[in-house]
Order: structure tokens, then sequence, then C-alpha cells
């Protein structure tokens, strides 16, 4: 490495650089700044903004030094390195004269603008900026483009850094935006003005360095400056994003990224980032019971004296159901109590994946995303078995384009074929391609075999059907027959869509001893055999199958489980409560509260430490640290915020040893997420998420009809 | 001493022979090519190095050490040579009529420059109004098929195939690394540098970009020696060189001439003189519209080459003389000229997508006397803004008018608009046109 560094002379004060940084990079790594707008690290470079222009010694004129390698310096005629000026007086007109440009067609509307407090422009004008303007002659105007229910635009505002332009080509992978018109009527749009329709559109808003591209939702709600701002997790997937939570007195207002390399980079997708409203809708705000077939408010003292009576009746036919949206807190507190009770039918899988054993006979590689996150980047063949990552995961997705676009990584998929962003081979729909896939001698399986990391993903819609076992053997004999598998690299993953799901897998929130999962506990209530159904926001089942069963929904929405619910205790949603979280690679993350449970709303754990004193079988814990202390002494993992294993231990990893031996179907694989908008209860309670759901559905009627 | 015939290049600049390969063999073309070829490729770059020619386009860039920037050996990317047709500064039509009437002087120079590079393929981007241009040559490129003279298997052997790519009509094309993105398909907007079309141009591949002149007048250079092709003009401004006069004289018109000859003796001698006598003269712009002008007292005795009309602030450009008598309002004859370079600025950076409407806007009022005497120095303080600090050269093409005009006709602006304030009527002629 160190024969790749140069050393460089910024401002007179001598350092050692990488050659391949480009000079803003190295002025940042010598402690220097340089404004800047269109440069961003995790886009192509463009140049054009010119903000960034330096003075290269023995140089005609300024250069910019985004687009500026250190390799590319010239040293001085007498062997001297090469060097250059950030704070000339050169540099300081150049920037002057490169804002005062900038502001000439720029309204100015700053009272106004959504940007205000966290707009570059604001910032670098007053950083590098003149003090007047010597402008004399009418301003621009720019027509407002439309681009969907989302992104709000003010295009007279926009400096055409083209960072939108880009982000959408080369991250998103949807080009979708570009700039018409040349010289000073260049503006940016979309395709004769349609909405954006990818995923991760929002992040164009984050990117835009003014108030070009503004969140609609968020529009003229609050200035950054007044919120109360927290940094926690994302529960909209099992990607674990790392986000911040901008709130005021008790409401939340808007949802951004942070940055967090191995996990989301800097995106999220327009699901954590437009979800927000539907906080504040559809609330369970106080406990519920069904009194003459309609939901009456109660008190929580009756609440729990129902739900206590309920409870302590036979536990075989008692079943417990956990949904995707869960903390470990919440889910340990309930295993506890229902292990305390002799309840055996718990199931945190509500969508019937076959993965995971409460006996500790999975090991924990079994069920998650081993390579890790991170490792798409190493990876030179992916194999996407009955998964759909653009719905599923939008920036894994993004991030599997961005291994295509780098390197030469060859992708092929086993399931249904959708518009993944990037091309890939498709193999075949369902699980005999997968079983046939090892016997072959060319094809796919060569490139996985000649792969120096190949990885194989295995998703939601392979592993939740009746055959999932088998799909999950026939997977791992692949993995381990492709040689993905190692000590130093393990290319067996698993893509989860819940949020909850590698937290309860971890915690072995399952079936006991003779106890019944999701599917046994349904066909048993539909036949009167379980009489009492506990739902831990768990809304994604068939209702009508729970039939005559007393059902206590324990949960922060009005949704499914509440309609159905014969009593209901209000729990808190992701923002309301600190939680941990177990992403699908296996990495704890703490989540902190926002914002307060709505109402009488409670903590989830605390209504479970509640019931067990009213059922005599009370929890050895009263507060959440000496909870998690219990947890961490039973799982270690848990105490181990964000730290992903990786391939560690892959070495005694078996993947062969997996599921079930046995015949699979013929059946396709399906992707669990028929709308990638309304997936859960918070998102199906969100007018925003509606509208999108509504758009990507007409979108995508208008494409069939086209064809 | 002007040029005599015998040391002309093109000699039927001005169609009066045939086009056609039959009469241009006859003129000297594709004599002696394959011997030419047999020299080999170090020899064929020595000798342009040695002629001194420098690029046509413009820059004036020595031709021979561009060609030498191509990497010596082809790798796993070819090479190709790229020839830019886009002729479009205004006052510029010296590339139209060679192709128009002696096209196979340019389709020989693309075999050899080609060979000398190691390209198998070269394109030639021609502008999109050059509409009969374009058939000529490709006529011109059918015939030299039919020949073998190029193409697969042709008598010279070096395989080579040479294909016209017909622009869409944008200034911007015109350079030349906008030019291969405009080739490629895309948006013509001009790329950063580094890299170097060398190092990485059309396609990612290693790319030579040539104006049409520099190119045409390879083959002749290399049949009759670089000493005598460097024996016309000063040191450092070698070479024959065709001027396109237009504006304000009697006989507008392109000629082939010695480099260094005095513009006086230029425009005289070819063009008729100025209109109304050289004392009616105003000011030149000497090198295509892209260049500061000059007013009659540096025109009096300045030489037409790169190094004297570097030394007199102006350019050499594409020799594309415009003159201007003294009915000339040059204040929106310059204006006229910014509103060019606002049009056609691409709008890619912000200096120039910003700069030149700014520069326009203020240049017309400046045209009407509405303006204030301070503006003049705020328009000059903008143009230095534009100059070198945009990514490609039309910021720079776009400030220098502007440069000239206040450097040596600042009185004329001071004067309009003291004018304009005393409520005097102002004079607009108007041979701006």
């Amino acid at each position: 490495m160190t024969d790749n560094l140069r050393t460089i002379i910024i401002d007179g004060e001598e350092i050692s650089v990488p050659q391949d940084y480009n000079l803003l990079q190295a002025v940042e790594a010598a402690g220097g700044e340089i404004p800047r707008f269109c440069y961003h690290e995790r886009l192509s470079v463009a140049g054009n903004c010119r903000m960034c222009l330096v003075e290269l010694v023995g140089a005609p004129k300024p250069v910019a030094s985004c687009a500026f390698l250190v390799r590319d310096m010239r040293g001085g005629p007498n062997g001297e390195p090469p060097a250059m000026r950030t704070l000339s007086p050169l540099v300081k007109k150049a920037r002057e004269g490169v804002m005062e440009f900038l502001l000439i067609n720029h309204p100015l509307d700053c009272p106004i603008c959504a940007q205000g407090g966290e707009c570059d422009l604001q910032d670098q004008s007053l950083a590098y900026g003149r003090s007047g303007s010597r402008y004399a002659e009418n301003k621009r105007a720019v027509e407002d483009k439309y681009m969907g229910p989302l992104i709000k635009t003010i295009m007279t505002r926009c400096i055409q850094c083209t960072r939108c332009v880009r982000f959408s080509t080369e991250i998103a992978g949807v080009p979708e935006l570009g700039a018409i018109g040349r010289g000073e009527d260049m503006e940016i749009t979309t395709y004769l003005e349609q909405a954006m329709t990818s995923e991760l559109s929002g992040n164009v808003i984050d990117l835009c360095p003014v108030g070009a591209l503004t969140s609609k939702p968020y529009a003229f709600n609050a200035r950054p400056w007044e919120l109360t701002k927290t940094e926690t997790i994302d529960v909209m997937d099992a990607l674990g994003a790392n986000i911040r939570v901008d709130s005021r007195s008790g409401g939340v207002l808007r949802i951004l990224p942070r940055i967090h390399d191995d996990v989301n980079e800097e995106w999220i997708s327009d699901k954590p980032r437009f979800v927000w409203d539907g906080l504040g809708r559809q609330r369970l705000a106080r406990p519920y019971a069904r009194k003459d077939g309609r939901l009456v408010p109660i008190g929580w003292d009756e609440a729990l004296a129902a739900a206590a009576e309920k409870l302590s009746g036979d536990p075989a036919r008692i079943g417990v159901i956990a949904g995707d949206l869960n903390d470990v807190e919440g889910l340990k507190a309930a295993k506890d109590l229902f292990d305390a009770l002799g309840v055996a039918s718990i199931d945190a899988r509500q969508d019937g994946a076959q993965i995971g054993a409460r006996d500790g006979s999975a090991p924990r590689q079994s069920y998650l995303f081993n390579s890790p996150i991170a490792g798409i980047d190493e990876a030179d063949a992916i194999l996407i078995v009955g998964a759909n990552p653009r719905l599923e995961s939008p920036v894994l997705n993004a991030r599997i384009r961005q291994r295509w676009l780098n390197s030469d990584c060859q992708i092929a998929v086993i399931g249904e074929a959708g518009d993944l962003t990037y091309p890939y081979e498709h193999l075949g729909t369902g699980p005999d391609t997968l079983a046939g896939l090892a016997k072959k001698r060319t094809g796919f399986i060569q490139t996985l075999k000649n792969a120096k990391r190949p990885m194989i993903i295995l998703g939601a819609g392979a592993l939740a059907r009746a055959d999932g076992a088998q799909v999950l053997r026939a997977a791992g004999e692949l993995a381990k027959a492709v040689g993905a598998v190692s000590a130093e690299w393990n290319g067996f993953n698993v893509l989860h869509t819940a949020a909850s799901r590698v937290g309860a897998l971890d915690l072995g929130f399952l079936p006991g001893e003779g106890g019944r999962d999701t599917r046994a506990i349904l066909d048993a209530a539909s036949k009167g055999e379980v009489e009492t159904v506990v739902l831990l926001g768990a809304d994604e089942i068939d209702m009508d199958r729970l039939g005559k069963a007393f059902v206590i929904y324990v949960g922060h929405h009005g949704d499914a489980g509440a309609m159905r619910a014969d009593l209901i205790l209000p729990g808190a949603a992701y923002t309301e409560k600190p939680g941990l979280y177990v992403n699908t690679e296996g990495r704890a993350q703490l989540a902190l509260r926002a914002v307060f449970p709505k109402g009488e709303a409670k903590e989830d754990w605390a209504i479970f430490r509640a019931l067990s004193a009213r059922l005599n079988k009370t929890l050895p814990y009263d507060n959440i640290n000496a909870l998690r202390a219990e947890l961490i002494e039973a799982n270690s993992v848990f105490g181990q915020i964000d730290y992903a294993p990786g391939a560690d231990g892959a070495a005694e990893f078996d993947p062969a040893q997996l599921g079930e031996a046995g015949a699979v179907a013929d059946a396709p694989f399906a992707s669990p997420i028929k709308d990638f908008y309304l997936t859960n209860a918070i998102a199906r309670s969100s007018k925003t998420m509606g509208e999108c759901s509504a758009m990507a559905a007409d979108a995508r009627a208008r494409l069939q009809a086209a064809e | 001493m002007l040029l005599q015939d015998k040391d002309r290049i093109f000699t039927n600049l001005y169609g009066r022979h045939d086009w056609r390969l039959e009469a241009a063999r006859q003129r000297g073309c594709w004599n002696g090519t394959a011997e030419i070829l047999q020299e080999g490729r170090d020899w064929i770059i020595d000798q342009v190095k040695k002629s001194g020619l420098r690029g046509r386009g413009g820059a004036g860039f020595p031709t021979g050490l561009k060609w030498s920037f191509m990497p010596k050996e082809v790798g796993a990317r070819p090479h190709y040579l790229v020839v830019n047709a886009d002729e479009s500064e205004p006052g510029t039509c010296k590339d139209r009529e060679m192709m128009r009437n002696d096209p196979h002087h340019l389709i020989e120079g693309c075999l050899i420059a080609s060979f000398a590079m190691q390209a198998h393929a070269c394109y030639i981007y021609i502008r999109g109004e050059y509409v009969l241009e374009r058939e000529r040559l490709e006529a011109a490129i059918a015939e030299a098929y039919k020949a073998k003279l190029i193409g697969p298997d042709n008598i010279h052997g070096w395989d080579f195939e040479l294909y016209v790519h017909h622009g869409a009509g944008a200034y911007i094309c015109g350079e030349e690394t906008a030019l291969l993105e405009s080739l490629e398909g895309k948006k013509g907007q001009p790329r950063l540098k580094p890299p170097f079309p060398a190092g990485a141009g059309l396609y990612g591949c290693p790319t030579t970009v040539n104006n049409v002149e520099s190119i045409a007048v390879v083959p002749t250079i290399l049949r009759r020696g670089a000493d005598w092709f460097s024996g016309f003009g000063r040191d450092g401004n070698a070479g024959t060189k065709v001027f396109s006069i237009s504006g304000h004289v009697n006989a507008p018109c392109n000629v082939e001439e010695a480099m260094s000859i005095p513009l006086k003796t230029l425009l005289e001698q070819y063009a008729g003189g100025v209109r109304g006598g050289w004392d009616n003269l105003k000011a030149v712009i000497p090198g295509g519209s892209s260049v500061p002008l000059i007013p009659k007292e540096i025109c009096d005795d300045v030489l037409m080459d790169f190094d004297a009309l570097r030394d007199v602030k102006s350019g050499l450009g594409t020799a594309a003389v415009i003159v201007m008598d003294n009915s000339t309002d040059v204040v929106k004859a310059i204006a006229r000229i910014s509103y060019f370079y606002k049009h056609e600025s691409c709008g890619q950076c912000t200096p120039c997508r910003e700069g030149t409407g700014w520069m326009w806007r203020v240049l017309e009022r400046m045209a009407r006397g509405e303006a204030e005497i301070s503006e003049i120095d705020d328009l000059l303080d903008v143009a230095g803004q534009v100059e070198g600090h945009t990514i490609c050269a039309l910021g720079d093409a776009a400030a220098w008018p502007v440069q000239g005009l206040i450097r040596h006709f600042r009185h004329e602006i001071e004067d309009r608009i003291n004018k304009y304030r005393a409520g005097k009527p102002v004079f607009v002629p108007v041979a701006a046109e």
C-alpha cells in the first residue's frame, strides 16, 4: 500500500496520500475543506459545478479538484513534489465567481424554502460567496416538473449539478431522470414528466444540494432546527437500515438515512422514508374489547384481567403468532411468559418459512445473510433463488447492481423474472431448476464453480412454502457443491423480508416440544382445537382461518389483526420504544425511542410483564436493562451491537445438512411481496404509501396494456 | 512574395475541376501512398513533426506531437482516428470547400494518419448543416473503397474502414470530447480532461481527434517533404494555411496562403481590399468569432500566424478573418457573437451556462447605451470569471470577444452610455450582420 502513496504539497504542507485519490479527497485527508455541489462520494464524477476549483502550481488555469487525480499531478521542474493551493487569492476569486454565477438565476426564496437551514447553497454562499450581487438582469424561471407523490419540485432553484440524474442512472438503475435543453435553458425532468418509479427515488431529495427536489409529504411542516433528531433503526425490511427520525412534539415528521457503509451506505428506500404519516393514523391508543360484536374501549385493568382469564386455560389450546415488526425485547418477554405458562405453540414465522429450529439444531449460519451484506461487493457470481431483492430490500439490490456495474460479476435468477435493474440469466422458475442445477455440467453452475466468491441468495419466496425445508436442503447442497462456503468466505445467504425474523430465530421464538407452527395453529384454530390465539403484531396471516378462536391482538395499528381481535392490548411502534433488532446478516442493532407511545399504549415487553403478574408467573425483570441482561445471558449475539458474524464459524458450517431431504414440488417460486408499498400495518395506514401503491399499480397496468 | 500555385496543396479549392477520384489522381492524390506507408509509422510521425504542422482546428497544437501521444503498441483496446469536420466557428468555411472539392486529400490523409497511429477505423464527424459536403465525401469514400484504396484488403496493405457520421448541428460538438460523446450517441457535452482522448477517447479507446485540414495536408507534406512545408511561414508557424475572409471586403473568399503573411497583404491581394479602402477599416477578428478582435492600428502590420496574433492578445484560431469597416456597430457585433455563445453553451458547467447569458444581456444593453460606466469593469470581471474556469474551451471562446471589445473599444461603449444618459439619440449602425 505504501508504494501507492504520493507526497504532495497542499498549501505549503507536505502530505502523503494515495495516488488514486482525487485532489478533493487529498485536501480532506489533510484536514482541509473544499466546497462542492456536484461531487458526491458515491456517484460518478461530473465536475460541472466548478465550485471545487483549486490552483495547481505550474498549471495555466485552476482545475476541478473532484476530477483531478493525485496520480496526474506534475511535480516541479527540479523534482519538487507537486503542489496545490486551496486558499490562494486565485482560488478565492474562482469560488466567488462560481458562487455568484449559481446565485444570479437562483430565486433566493430561502424564507419559504423547505431546504432552508440544511442547504448547501446557503451554507457555501455564507462561507465562500461575495457580499452582494452585480446581476441586474431578470432572473430565469423554470417550470416545475411532476415527479410523483413523493418528490416536490421547485425547478427554478435547480443549479444543474446532475446529482439526481446520476443517482437514478447509476445507483437506482432506473434512468428516468435527465436533462433536456442546453445552456441556460437546461432543465432536469423525468421523461415526459412521469412519476419516478424507482423504489429508491426519495434519495434524490437528500442528494439535491438545494431546494429543487424536496419531500412532498414534509413540505411546509417544519424547519430542521426545531426537530428532535433520533438515530435509530428501520424495520420496513430485514436490511436494518440506519435511519434518523425527526420529530416534534410527539409526532414523527420525517425519516432520513444515516450512513452505515456495511448496511445501507447512505440510502434508504421510499418505504422507510415516507412511511411516517402511517405512524399517526389507525393507531391503537388504548385497550379494546369486543362486546356485542363491536370493539369498545376499556381500561388496562379490565383488559389485563380478560387476557389473564383466557390465557390461564389449557396451554395446549393456546397459540401465539408473532409478526414482522417486533423488537427482540417484546418477543423475549412474550416467549418467557408463554414458556412459563407451558404454551408450546408459538411461532414468529407468520409467513410459514421453513427455517430455524428451537433446539439449536439449525446453526445460526443457516438463516443469516452470511457473506454479509458488504460481501456483495466481493462476490463474483450471484445466484438469486426465490427472491426479488428489488422489492424485498431495494438498498441491498442497489448494492448488487453496483457490484454488477463495477465488476464482471455474473448474476442468475431462479424464480420470478422481474426487472432487477441489472441483467441476469433466468435459469428457471421453480425448485426443480434449483435441484437440477447441481447436476448440470455447463452453464451457470460452471460460473459458480469457477467463481472465487460465489454467492447464493435464498429468498423468503423459496422458504415460505410447504417444501421449504427441501428447498433449503437443495440450496445448501448446491452451496457446498460450488464451494460457496469456506473458512474465509460464506456465500450461503438468506434474505429475509421481516425485520424481526432473525432476532426471533436467535431467541428461539419457535414451536416447542409438541407445539404447533403457524400453519398448524391456524389449522387447529379453524377446527376449534385452539381456542385462544395471541397475535403479536401479526397482520399478514389469513384471519378467516382463525375460526371461532378468541384472538388477543398485541400491536400498534388497527389493521387486519385488530379487526379480527376480541381483545386488543395496544403496543408501541418502532419509533416509540427502545429496542433491539437483528438484521438479515445477523447484525444486532439498537433502536432508540424518538417519540412516546400513543395514548395509553405501552411497550410490548411491559405488557407481557404486567400480564405475567396477573397470571402469577411474574417475569424476573422490572426494567428494560434487566430484560436485556437476561437476553444477553441467554444468547450473547444480542450483546454484540453492530457486529455481523460474516464468515465466522463458516469452517464448521455444512450447508448440505440444512433442511430436510426429500423431493421438491414443481410450483414456481413467488416473491412474498405483492405490493412493495403496503407490506406491513404501518405502511398500510400511510396515505403516502397508498398513493405510491396506486401509482405503481397504474404503471403496471399501463405496461401490460402496452404489451 | 505571394504563394505560388505550384506550392498550393488544395489545387481544387474553388471547384473549378472535377472532384472525383480520376481527376484527384491527376492532381497528385493517392500518388505513392503505398511507398509512404512502407516508410513506417515512426517515419511518418517524425516527418509530420519536422514539418512544423500545427493543428488547424484553432488551438494550434503540434500535430505530430499529438500523434505521438497515442500508445506505441495496440493493447486490448483498438485505436481510433476521428476527424473533426464539425466546422461551426462563425466565419470559418475552409473545411467545407476541401470536402466539397478536394475530398481525396482528406481520405488519403485519413489512411496515412490511421496507419501512423495503428488505427483500423476512422470516423469523420461532419457538421449537420453540411449536407452537400457529406454527400460528396460519401461518394468519394465509395470511390476509394471501389478502387481498393481503402477498406479491407486494400492495395496499401493496411486494413482500414472509414465512416462518415452526420452531426445534428450543435456548435459544442466541435469540441473534441463533446464530439466523441455525440459520436457515441450521447448528449454532446464535453468530458473532463484528463483522461485525454489519446488515453481514453472514443468508447474508452485511445483516440486522436484532428481537424479536417490538419489531416488533409499530411499526404502532400509527406510527398513533398517536411522541409518544403516548413519553408513557409516563420519559425514555429510553418506551412500553408487556408484563410477564410469574410465581412466588409470587396471579394470575400477562401484562399490558401503561406503562414505569416501580413494581414494587410492578405486582404488587399486576395479579398479585393477593405470596402471603402484600408483607412475605412475599423477592426478585424482574425481567427473566427471566438478570438478577440484587433483594431486597425494593429491590423496595419500584424502577421497572420499563431505567435504574432498571440502577441497582440488575439489568436489565429481557424484563420477565419472577419473584417469590419467603419460602418460597423462593434458593440452590437460582439453582442451578437455573445448571443451565439449563449445559445450554443451546452449547459453542463456553471460559469459558461450562467456567464454567457449574463454577458450577452449586458452587452445588448450596452449596445443601446442603457448601462452604467461601472458595468464595463463588471463585465470584464465576469468574462474573467468564465475564462479558464470551465470544462471545455467554450467558456474561453465566449469570454475572449468581450475582453477584446473592452480592451480596444471601451471608449465607444462609454461614449454610447454617456450619450444615452444625456438624452441624445444613439446612432446604431446596422452593419452588425
